[in-house]
């Protein structure tokens, strides 16, 4: 199979036999129908143990494969009539970052996204899904739009990071991120954010300040790459691996560490695997979270998101006081 | 030993040289060499002229208690969450080490001060990042720290200034620190639709996630003269695309070149230019706004 990652492996190759042996029955005169039950229960174990035990670079692979659902896959799965707009009416349109209105199980909402390709020509047109300032500040556009209109807000998160380049610091994208987490902080609506591949520090944020912040079980959110933080720490990039374990990217971590509320299941092997049963599975999760903050007032709202990532970090106090005076 | 005065032998059979440090420093604390125009001066009349070299202007660095002595009146500045420090959340090896290390160093308890005081009579509040310390690199403490100071500056409806000095967010707190850019940012906002008055004081370095938070979210954007501010690091871009980047690339200068800055100002004039800002944030004149 295309795209095979390496921890899988075992898993592909024992699947391939079992076909073999199903296509060899088919045209010889042997019955192998017990050989093949016992191989295919032992695929069933194989895969949990394999799927069930995933190490965090296995699941950077995962969010990385290639095949991974994107937003406008999610998007023509979970919603009705959605419309994309384009522009930031300043500067221009840019496609690593794609939103519009569209009606979610009846109710009109936002929806915004990071966009990668889906092969290299699209990957070019949309920067590998790494948005320069005018990405963001579609997105803005898009979200005071939404809150003047009243319509719930869905971002779906998905990029290496903000685009590291002469004119994305030129048009300056350290504001359009923090002009983002600034104005994202006083929506009277329910903002409600869906780390669907990788959550690349800055970038990933800049679209994450949301009253709920969801993860699918195989993405990954972090302050740095896996690469990055192991050159820095490490001077060597090689270290990636190490980097991942230790930096605590994954689902089941930021559940842990307070950031996450709920983590979506993934088809077995990764969302690639059924786009569909994965887009019903965050269709759940969306319509309960969507449930929850709608009992909330606009000013509940605004004050939900405020004690949300005021409640983030860890800090102690020293007995005695030490200041600089 | 009194024999050891007396000997003939005190010619040195070799010649020593300098090694490369020796060279560039000066003994410490009496002089100092500017790095940027290599010319030497009292470091008394230096830090009296803010650190500022009287040659070439290079604005050398300043730590916490040095901005806030310069900064503030005299005596006026009373420190807040100042034995706030650092978890090790994510159980980083060495973490706890290297924190201790800074303290022991620097004085100081995190890459953050912050507190109250005045300017000119005119009361704020105020937070100063501090570059010798982790690189003044942001973690949950400093983002708690900055946080807390914004609702002081809300609570006492006071304005409120930052100077920021950071490498970016501190990669041994993962995404809580992170997450810090949304939280300074969500407080910013609110004391910003009560009214408050945010002004943003860019000092070098200021890099990564706290250009791309707080520092960038003043009514006020300013810098000093020389300081580097970006979202992405110079050897990421030129790896990126490829091409050598203007020597001026992220300098303040640059930034107010392409309209991310209100003004660049020196830090002599500092003081002055910022009482200035917060008195014209001060009704005034006789005149009378129309109530409704």
């Amino acid at each position: 199979m295309a795209g095979e990652l390496e921890f899988e492996r075992p898993v592909m190759e024992l699947k391939k036999k079992i076909a073999e042996l199903k296509e060899f029955t088919k045209t010889a005169d042997v019955d192998l129908s017990s050989e093949i039950e016992k191989l295919e229960a032992r695929l069933e174990k194989l895969e949990t143990d394999i799927y069930e035990n995933m190490k965090p670079w296995d699941r950077v692979q995962i969010a990385r494969h290639p095949a991974r659902p994107t937003t406008q896959d999610y998007i023509s799965y979970l919603f009705e009539d959605f419309f994309e707009c384009h522009g930031d009416r300043a500067f221009g349109d840019d496609e690593a970052i794609v939103g519009g209105i569209a009606k979610f199980r009846g109710l009109p909402v936002t929806v915004i996204g990071h966009q990668r390709g889906k092969d290299t020509k699209e990957n070019i047109r949309r920067n590998f899904g790494m948005p320069h300032p005018e990405g963001y500040r579609k997105a803005l556009r898009l979200m005071k739009q939404a809150d003047k209109f009243r319509r719930p807000i869905i971002c779906f998160i998905d990029t290496k990071g903000a685009y590291p380049g002469k004119a994305a610091e030129e048009r300056g994208q350290s504001e359009a991120i923090a002009k983002n987490l600034f104005e994202m902080a006083s929506l009277r609506v329910p903002v409600i954010c869906i780390v669907i591949g990788e959550g690349g520090s800055g970038g990933a944020l800049a679209l994450g300040v949301g009253n709920h912040i969801h993860m699918l079980e195989n993405s990954t959110y972090s302050v740095i790459s896996p690469e990055g933080a192991a050159a820095i720490l490490w001077k060597d990039a090689t270290q990636a691996k190490k980097a991942a374990e230790s930096m605590r990217i994954t689902a089941p971590d930021l559940k842990e560490l307070g950031v996450v509320d709920e983590i979506i299941e993934e088809v077995k092997g990764g969302a690639h695997k059924d786009v569909k049963v994965q887009a019903a599975e965050i269709g759940e999760v969306l319509y309960q979270s969507l449930k929850d903050l709608m009992n909330l007032s606009e000013d509940q709202l605004i004050d939900h998101r405020y004690n949300k990532f005021k409640s983030i970090g860890e800090y102690s106090f020293l007995k005695e006081f030490i200041g600089v005076k | 030993m009194l024999k050891d005065i007396f000997t003939k032998t005190k010619k040195k059979k070799y010649a020593t040289i300098p090694s490369e440090t020796a060279k560039q420093d000066v003994p410490e604390g009496i002089m100092t060499k500017c790095p940027n125009c290599k010319k030497i001066m009292y470091t008394k009349e230096l830090v009296k002229n803010l650190k500022v070299c009287f040659h070439c202007q290079y604005h050398h660095t300043m730590n916490s208690k040095e901005r806030l002595e310069s900064f503030l009146d005299a005596s006026s500045f009373e420190e807040i969450n100042a034995n706030m420090i650092s978890e090790n959340p994510l159980n980083f090896p060495d973490y706890i080490e290297k924190l201790e290390k800074d303290r022991e160093k620097t004085k100081i308890n995190e890459a953050v001060v912050t507190g109250t005081g005045t300017v000119n009579g005119q009361k704020i509040a105020v937070a100063v990042m501090d570059s010798t310390f982790r690189m003044g690199s942001m973690g949950s403490v400093v983002g708690e720290k900055i946080t807390r100071a914004i609702e002081k500056a809300d609570e006492l409806g006071v304005p409120f200034i930052i100077f920021t000095a950071s490498g970016g967010a501190r990669m041994q707190e993962g995404v809580l620190s992170l997450m810090q850019m949304a939280k300074t940012s969500v407080a910013l906002k609110r004391f910003s639709d009560n009214g408050g008055l945010i002004i943003s004081i860019m000092t070098h370095p200021t890099t990564g996630g706290v250009s791309a938070s707080f520092a960038s979210l003043g009514d006020y954007n300013l810098a000093e003269p020389g300081a580097l501010i970006g979202f992405a690091g110079r050897r990421i871009i030129e790896q990126t695309i490829r091409e050598e980047l203007p020597e001026d690339f992220q300098t303040a200068e640059f930034l107010l070149k392409h309209g991310q800055l209100d003004a660049v100002i020196p830090r002599t004039e500092l003081k002055d230019k910022i009482s200035a800002i917060l008195s014209i944030h001060q009704p005034g004149g006789d005149f009378q706004w129309q109530e409704n």
